[in-house]
C-alpha cells in the first residue's frame, strides 16, 4: 500500500498528549494510513483516534531532544503531542503533513472504511429526487421532472433530474442554460403549499456589458407566475458587485426584460472573504489574553456575526416575499452554488415545518446542498488553521449551520433535532469516514462511484442508536412559519463550535442531562396517567350495568 | 391627586421601539401609575408603568399625527406615545414631571401600597430574614469573633447596622480609634466567615492616611483581624479602586494603607471604576442597544466602547481573587474602596456567593442582599434615584452585582436555585419603591422612617410566588461537588444580558422559552400525588398550551390588581387571546427594517398596487 512510503516511523512510545480541559495522556503513538492513534493501553483512559483528513495544519518545536507537535484540526480543536526523540518527531511530523494533504480523493478514508454496524437503510437511496417530486405532484401539476441534464452536459454542477415548469420544454431549457453562469438555469427549489408560491434558484444571467437577453430564460421564470402576479428576484450580491460582474460576462436581470419581477440586492460575502472571516474569528476565540476590549474588537473585526446576520436577513426576506407577500421568488448570486443555497435552504427552514424534523433536515441538505452542487470538496478542503494559500476554501456550509443554530436558539421547541446534529454535520463536512460530502457535485460523485464504494453518512445517522443523541427533547411539532429575530442582540456566538475546545462543558452538559431527565420523567408520568385513565373509563363502563338494575 | 390635570386621554398611539408597528389605546394617569390600555378588544394589551420607574419624560416636537411623548424607565422599558392634542400631552407631561419626583418619603408608593395583609402577616414578612441567625450559620460569634455593641446607638458609624462583628482582641478604644481613621467612620468589620479555614472577609472604607498619617488603633485593628486566623500569617487588603484613584484620594487626606505601617498585610489594588464611570458606561450601553436597525458592527463596537462588560469582568475578577485568597490560601481579606458601600459591597457579596452555596439559594440570596447591601448601607435611595435626586449619585452598582450573578448562572446552570427572572424581579423592585426593603440609604434611616411598621417586605412577596423564580435544573447536590465556584474569566464567556436590558422588547427574545417549558414539566412532575387514581379526577399534568412564550410561567392575575404592572403580568394575558381566536401568533422579526425593509418600495410603475407595505413585526399564521 502506498501509505507505507509516507510513514517512516509508524510507532513511538512515551508520547504525551495535551488537550485543553482534559488530563494529559501518556502512551504509544501509532500512525496508520488514515489515523493518528494515541493509546495509553489502559482501559480507563480514552484513546485518541484522529483522522488525518481532520488535520488542518501542524507546527513543531524542539526543546533539547524533546519534540512537540501542535496539531490543529479542522473541527477547530488544538492538541499537543510531546514526542521524545528528535528524529521520531520529525518523521511523525512529516508523515502527518503528507497524509493530511493527500490530493487524490480515491485515497481518502471513506474508500477504506468498513462500517462496524449493519447498514439497515442505505443512506445513498434515502433521498432520491423522484421521491420529493412525488410529494410535489400531490400538491400541484404545474411542474415536471426533466432529464435534460441526464449526462451532465448541459450543466455539470446540476443533478440529472431537475424540476422545471411543465410548460417549458427541454429545448428552451437548453437555451436558458446557455444564458446562465455554468449552465445553472432556474429550477424549482421550494413549493409553498399554503399559497402555491415558489422559490427558484439559478446562477447569474450572462447579460454582459451589451445587455444580452434570452427569451427562453424570461419565459421560463415567467412561467412560474400566476396571471397578473409579480415576483421577486433576490440577488445575493450588492448592485455594485453585480454591475462589475457584467464586465466578466455576467450580470443581472434588466427590469425592461423582466417587467413582472422586482430585483432586490443583498450583500452576502463571497467565499474568500468568508474564509478570512472564519480564520479571524477562530483566532479571536483562541486568544487567551482575557482582555474584554480586545475580545470584542477582534470578534467585531472578524465580521463573522455580521455575515450570519446578513445571510439570515436575506433568508427571512425571501421567506417573507413568499409567505407574507404571496409572491414567487428567484434567488441567485454569481455561480448559484454558495450564497444562493444558504438563502434557499434557510428560507425553507423558516417556512416549512418538515425541514425542522431530522429526516426533513437531512433531505434539505441532500436537496439544496449536495444535489444542488455546492462544491463541498473545494470549500471544506481547509478550515480555520490553514496557512497555505487559500484556493476555493470557504465556510459557506458552516455559516448555514450557524444560521440554523440561531433559529434553533430562538425556537428551541420547534426542531426535532438539537445542536449536536449541526455540530456533527460540520465535522463530517470537513473530515469523515463517510462518502457523503466527498466530491463537488452529483456528476463527480457518480464518477467516484461513491454510492458503491463508500458508506453514506445518513446510513449511520439514521440508526436508532445514533439518532437518540441528536433528538431535541423539547420538540413539539408545530405548523408555524417561524420568523427569527435578526437584531444583533438576538444573534449569539455559536459557542458549541467556536468555544467548544476552550471551555469545560461539564456543567452545561450535566444541566442539559437534567433537563432531559425532567422531560422524560414527565412523559413517563403522562403515559401512566393516560393508561390509568383508560382503566378508569373501562371500569366505569363495566360498572354501569350493575348500577342500572 | 392634585397633580393630575388630565386623568384620561383617548386615541393615543403607542409606537414600537424597534419597528414601525403601532397600536392605538387609552392613556390613564393615576396617583401611582401611568396605564396604557390598547383599544383593540381581542388582544387588548395593558402597560402599567409605576411613576417611580420613570427615569425621564421627554416631550418631542409636534408632528402631523400629534405630540410625541418619550418615557424612559429604570427597568429599561422605553415607551413612545403620540398624543393627538398638544394640550393633553402637555398636561400629562407636567403631571408626570411632578409625580416622578416625590419630594418626601411619604409620597413613595411603599407607604400607600397595600397587598391586603394584616399586621401579623406583615410582621412575619419582615422577620423572614434574620441577620443574627445568618452570622450564627457562619459560626459567629466564636472563640475569635464577637458581637460588639459599640454601634448600638449608631454613635460610631451612622451608616453601619447596629450589630457588628469584630475580632475578640479588638477592644472598644481600638474600634473607636480605627473608626476615626476611616472615611465616614466605617471601620473594619466582619461580613463573611469561612468556617472551614477560619478565614474572615472584612469590609471597611478607605483610611484617612493622606501622604503620611497613621493610626495605631487602625493598625491594631488589622492585626487583630490577622491574629484571629491561625491559618495564615498575613491578611490581604484589597483596595478595589484603580491605583490612580486611590493616589488622587491621598491629596484629600484619604488614601490607602501603607504596607510599612501595617505588619503582615498584602496590599492589592483591583481596579474597579467608580460610580460615575459606571453610570456613563450603562448610559452608553443603553444608547447602543436602543438604536433602531442596529448593525452587527455598531453593536459590537458599541458594546466594546461602553466598557460595560469590561466593568462586569473587573468585578468578577475581584470576587474571584477574594474567594481564592480565602478558600485556597485560607487567608483573611479586608476589602475596601472609598466609602466602602459600592465596590466593596459588590466584591464582598459576589465573593461570598462564590464561596458559599447557601447564597445561591433563593432564601440565601435574600440574606446576602440584606447583609452586604441593605444593612451595610449601600445607598439605595441615592443610587437608584428614589427621592429628590442628585444625578451625580445615581449609579447602576447593584444592577452590576445582579448581572455578575447572572453571568455565573450561565456558566453554572445547576448551581442556583433561582432563575434569571428572580434577579430581574429584584431589580424591578429595587426601583419600584413598592416595598420597604430598599428605601433609604442606611439602616438608621430606615428605622426613622418606621419602614417595618408602615411598609411591606419584598422578600415575603417574592417567596409567595417562589415557583415563578425557580431554576428547574437546580441541583442541590451540585453544592457538594462544587462548594466553591471557579468561573472562567475569559472575555468570551461574558455575554450581553439581553433579558435584562431588553426585558420589555419581546421581539428580541427567543420565541419559545426552554426555561418556561422545563419549569412546567417539573412542576407537573412534582405535583403528582402518590395516588394516581385520585389525581385523574382532579386534573392532569397538562402540557403548556401555547408554545410561544417570552417569560416564565405566572399564574394569571386579576387584571385590576395593583401588582399587575410587574414584569410578566401583561405577557401572561397576551397569550390568552391568541389561543382563543383560533390563531397562533409568532412574533415577527423585530429588527426587520434591517432587511425585510427593502420590500416597502413598489414596482417600477407607480400605479401598481400589487405590493402593499409590509407590516413588519407580528406575522399571524393560521395553523
Amino acid at each position: 500500500m502506498e501509505f507505507a512510503e509516507l510513514i517512516k516511523t509508524p510507532r513511538v512510545d512515551g508520547v504525551v498528549l495535551h488537550r485543553p480541559f482534559m488530563p494529559t495522556v501518556e502512551g504509544t503513538l501509532c500512525l496508520t494510513g488514515h489515523h493518528l492513534i494515541l493509546s495509553s493501553r489502559q482501559d480507563t483512559t480514552e484513546e485518541l483516534w484522529l483522522l488525518h483528513a481532520n488535520i488542518d495544519s501542524t507546527e513543531k518545536r524542539f526543546v533539547g531532544s524533546l519534540g512537540t507537535i501542535i496539531v490543529k484540526c479542522k473541527d477547530l480543536r488544538v492538541i499537543q503531542l510531546d514526542i521524545p526523540g528528535m528524529e521520531e518527531c520529525l518523521n511523525i511530523a512529516s508523515s502527518i503533513e503528507a497524509l493530511s494533504t493527500l490530493d487524490s480523493v480515491s485515497l481518502m478514508y471513506p474508500f477504506f472504511y468498513r462500517p462496524l454496524f449493519e447498514v439497515i437503510e442505505d443512506g445513498w437511496q434515502s433521498f432520491v429526487p423522484e421521491e420529493s417530486f412525488k410529494d410535489l405532484e400531490s400538491m400541484t401539476d404545474e411542474w415536471r421532472l426533466s432529464e435534460v441534464n441526464k449526462d451532465f452536459s448541459l450543466c455539470p454542477s446540476y443533478p440529472s433530474l431537475l424540476t422545471v415548469p411543465k410548460d417549458i420544454d427541454d429545448e428552451s431549457l437548453c437555451k436558458a442554460a446557455s444564458f446562465r453562469h455554468g449552465g445553472r438555469f432556474p429550477v424549482l427549489s421550494y413549493y409553498h403549499k399554503k399559497n402555491a408560491m415558489v422559490m427558484m434558484r439559478a446562477a447569474q444571467p450572462l447579460t454582459g456589458t451589451n445587455g444580452r437577453r434570452c427569451k427562453e430564460d424570461e419565459k421560463l421564470i415567467n412561467a412560474t407566475l400566476c396571471a397578473g402576479k409579480r415576483g421577486y428576484i433576490i440577488d445575493t450580491r450588492t448592485i455594485a458587485v453585480a454591475q462589475q460582474a457584467k464586465a466578466r460576462g455576467g450580470g443581472f436581470e434588466q427590469e425592461a426584460n423582466y417587467p413582472q419581477w422586482r430585483r432586490i440586492h443583498k450583500a452576502i460575502e463571497r467565499s474568500n472573504v468568508l474564509q478570512d472571516s472564519l480564520i479571524k474569528l477562530v483566532e479571536a476565540c483562541n486568544d487567551q489574553s482575557h482582555s474584554m476590549d480586545r475580545w470584542l474588537s477582534k470578534l467585531e473585526a472578524s465580521n463573522w456575526q455580521s455575515n450570519v446576520k446578513e445571510i439570515l436577513t436575506t433568508a427571512c426576506l425571501a421567506a417573507q416575499c413568499i409567505d407574507r407577500e404571496g409572491a414567487s421568488v428567484l434567488v441567485h448570486g454569481t455561480e448559484g452554488t454558495d450564497s444562493t443555497l444558504q438563502v434557499t435552504s434557510l428560507a425553507q427552514i423558516i417556512l416549512d415545518p418538515a425541514c425542522r424534523t431530522i429526516r426533513g433536515f437531512e433531505a434539505l441538505i441532500e436537496r439544496e446542498w449536495l444535489q444542488a452542487g455546492h462544491p463541498f470538496q473545494q470549500r471544506c478542503a481547509q478550515s480555520a488553521y490553514s496557512n497555505g494559500k487559500p484556493r476555493s476554501e470557504a465556510p459557506v456550509f458552516l455559516l448555514f449551520l450557524d444560521c440554523v443554530w440561531q433559529i434553533l436558539r430562538q425556537f428551541p421547541c420547534s426542531f426535532q433535532f438539537n445542536e449536536n446534529l449541526l455540530i456533527m454535520l460540520f465535522e463530517h463536512a470537513y473530515a469523515s469516514q463517510f462518502g457523503t460530502f466527498l466530491g463537488n457535485c452529483v456528476a463527480e460523485r457518480g464518477k467516484l462511484q461513491l454510492s458503491q464504494k463508500t458508506v453514506s453518512l445518513w446510513s449511520w445517522v439514521n440508526r436508532p442508536q445514533e439518532l437518540e443523541r441528536f433528538l431535541n427533547p423539547l420538540y413539539e411539532p408545530n405548523n408555524l412559519v417561524i420568523w427569527p429575530s435578526v437584531a444583533p442582540q438576538s444573534l449569539l456566538l455559536w459557542e458549541g463550535v467556536f468555544l467548544r475546545w476552550n471551555r469545560s462543558t461539564k456543567c452545561l452538559d450535566e444541566a442539559y442531562q437534567e433537563m432531559v431527565h425532567i422531560i422524560e420523567y414527565n412523559k413517563e408520568l403522562q403515559n401512566k396517567v393516560n393508561s390509568l385513565r383508560r382503566q378508569l373509563a373501562q371500569l366505569e363502563t363495566e360498572d354501569s350495568p350493575l348500577q342500572t338494575p | 391627586m392634585e397633580h393630575i390635570r388630565t386623568p384620561k386621554v383617548e386615541q393615543v398611539k403607542l409606537l414600537d421601539r424597534f419597528s414601525n408597528k403601532s397600536v392605538i389605546g387609552t392613556l390613564h394617569l393615576t396617583a401611582t401609575h401611568l396605564i396604557f390600555v390598547e383599544s383593540n378588544s381581542t388582544s387588548a394589551q395593558e402597560i402599567w408603568i409605576l411613576h417611580h420607574h420613570i427615569a425621564s419624560v421627554e416631550k418631542l416636537s409636534l408632528t402631523t399625527s400629534g405630540c410625541p411623548l418619550l418615557i424612559q424607565c429604570r427597568n429599561f422599558r422605553l415607551v413612545h406615545f403620540v398624543i393627538p392634542r398638544e394640550r393633553d400631552c402637555h398636561d400629562i407631561y407636567s403631571s408626570l414631571l411632578r409625580l416622578l419626583r416625590p419630594v418626601s418619603y411619604d409620597e413613595l408608593y411603599a407607604f400607600s401600597y397595600n397587598p391586603k395583609q394584616n399586621d401579623q402577616q406583615r410582621e412575619e414578612g419582615w422577620q423572614l430574614i434574620d441577620l443574627a441567625a445568618e452570622f450564627e450559620r457562619m459560626g459567629v460569634p466564636c472563640d475569635q469573633w464577637q458581637l460588639t455593641d459599640v454601634n448600638r446607638e449608631y454613635k460610631v458609624c451612622e451608616t453601619y447596622p447596629r450589630d457588628l462583628y469584630v475580632p475578640i482582641t479588638a477592644s472598644k478604644p481600638i474600634i473607636v480609634g480605627s473608626s476615626k481613621f476611616r472615611s465616614k467612620g466605617r471601620f473594619p468589620v466582619l461580613t463573611y466567615f469561612y468556617q472551614e479555614k477560619k478565614a474572615a472577609v472584612c469590609r471597611c472604607s478607605q483610611p484617612l492616611s493622606g501622604f503620611s498619617a497613621r493610626c495605631l488603633e487602625d493598625e491594631h485593628m488589622l492585626q487583630a483581624i490577622s491574629k484571629s486566623n491561625h491559618n495564615s500569617r498575613y491578611i490581604y487588603v484589597m483596595d478595589t479602586r484603580p491605583k490612580l484613584n486611590a493616589l488622587a484620594n491621598r491629596a484629600a487626606g484619604k488614601g490607602y494603607e501603607n504596607e510599612d505601617n501595617y505588619s503582615n498585610i498584602r496590599f492589592q489594588f483591583v481596579g474597579i471604576e467608580n460610580i460615575h464611570v459606571m453610570r456613563g458606561s450603562l448610559q452608553k450601553l443603553l444608547e447602543v442597544v436602543g438604536t433602531r436597525s442596529l448593525s452587527m458592527t455598531d453593536y459590537l463596537v458599541g458594546l466594546e466602547n461602553s466598557g460595560w462588560l469590561r466593568h462586569i469582568k473587573a468585578i468578577m475578577d475581584a470576587a474571584i481573587f477574594l474567594a481564592k485568597a480565602v478558600t485556597v490560601e485560607g487567608a483573611s481579606v479586608l476589602v475596601h474602596c472609598s466609602d466602602g458601600w459600592d465596590r466593596t459591597a459588590q466584591v464582598c457579596a459576589l465573593g461570598s456567593l462564590l464561596m458559599d452555596p447557601y447564597y445561591r439559594t433563593i432564601k440565601g440570596f435574600m440574606v446576602l442582599i440584606e447583609k452586604d447591601w441593605i444593612s451595610f448601607g449601600h445607598k439605595f435611595a441615592d443610587r437608584c434615584d428614589q427621592l429628590d435626586p442628585d444625578p451625580k449619585e445615581v449609579s447602576p452598582i447593584f444592577t452590576q452585582f445582579l448581572e455578575c450573578v447572572w453571568q455565573l448562572t450561565e456558566q453554572f446552570p445547576q448551581a442556583f436555585e433561582f432563575s434569571e427572572w428572580f434577579l430581574i424581579q429584584i431589580h424591578e423592585h429595587v426601583h419600584s419603591c413598592q416595598f420597604g426593603n430598599f428605601l433609604g440609604n442606611s439602616q438608621r434611616q430606615r428605622e426613622v422612617l418606621q419602614l417595618k411598621e408602615r411598609t411591606y417586605s419584598l422578600w415575603a412577596h417574592l417567596l409567595s410566588e417562589k415557583q415563578n423564580y425557580l431554576n428547574p435544573v437546580y441541583s442541590p447536590s451540585f453544592a457538594e461537588s462544587h462548594p466553591v465556584l471557579e468561573p472562567s474569566t475569559q472575555a468570551c464567556h461574558f455575554k450581553f444580558w439581553r433579558n435584562m436590558y431588553h426585558q420589555y422588547d419581546r421581539s428580541m427574545h427567543p420565541r419559545q422559552s426552554i426555561l418556561k417549558q422545563v419549569l412546567t414539566f417539573k412542576e407537573s412532575n412534582r405535583d403528582s400525588p402518590q395516588e394516581f387514581g385520585y389525581w385523574i379526577k382532579i386534573n392532569l399534568p397538562l402540557r403548556p398550551q401555547s408554545l410561544i412564550l417570552g417569560a416564565p410561567l405566572l399564574s394569571r392575575k386579576e387584571v385590576q390588581q395593583e401588582e399587575d404592572e410587574e414584569v410578566f403580568g401583561e405577557e401572561a394575558r397576551e397569550d390568552a387571546p391568541a389561543s382563543t381566536d383560533g390563531e397562533r401568533t409568532v412574533e415577527g422579526s423585530s429588527a426587520t427594517e434591517n432587511g425585510y425593509g427593502e420590500l416597502t418600495g413598489s414596482f417600477g410603475s407607480k400605479n401598481e398596487p400589487a405590493v402593499v407595505t409590509l407590516e413588519f413585526g407580528v406575522a399571524r399564521m393560521t395553523c
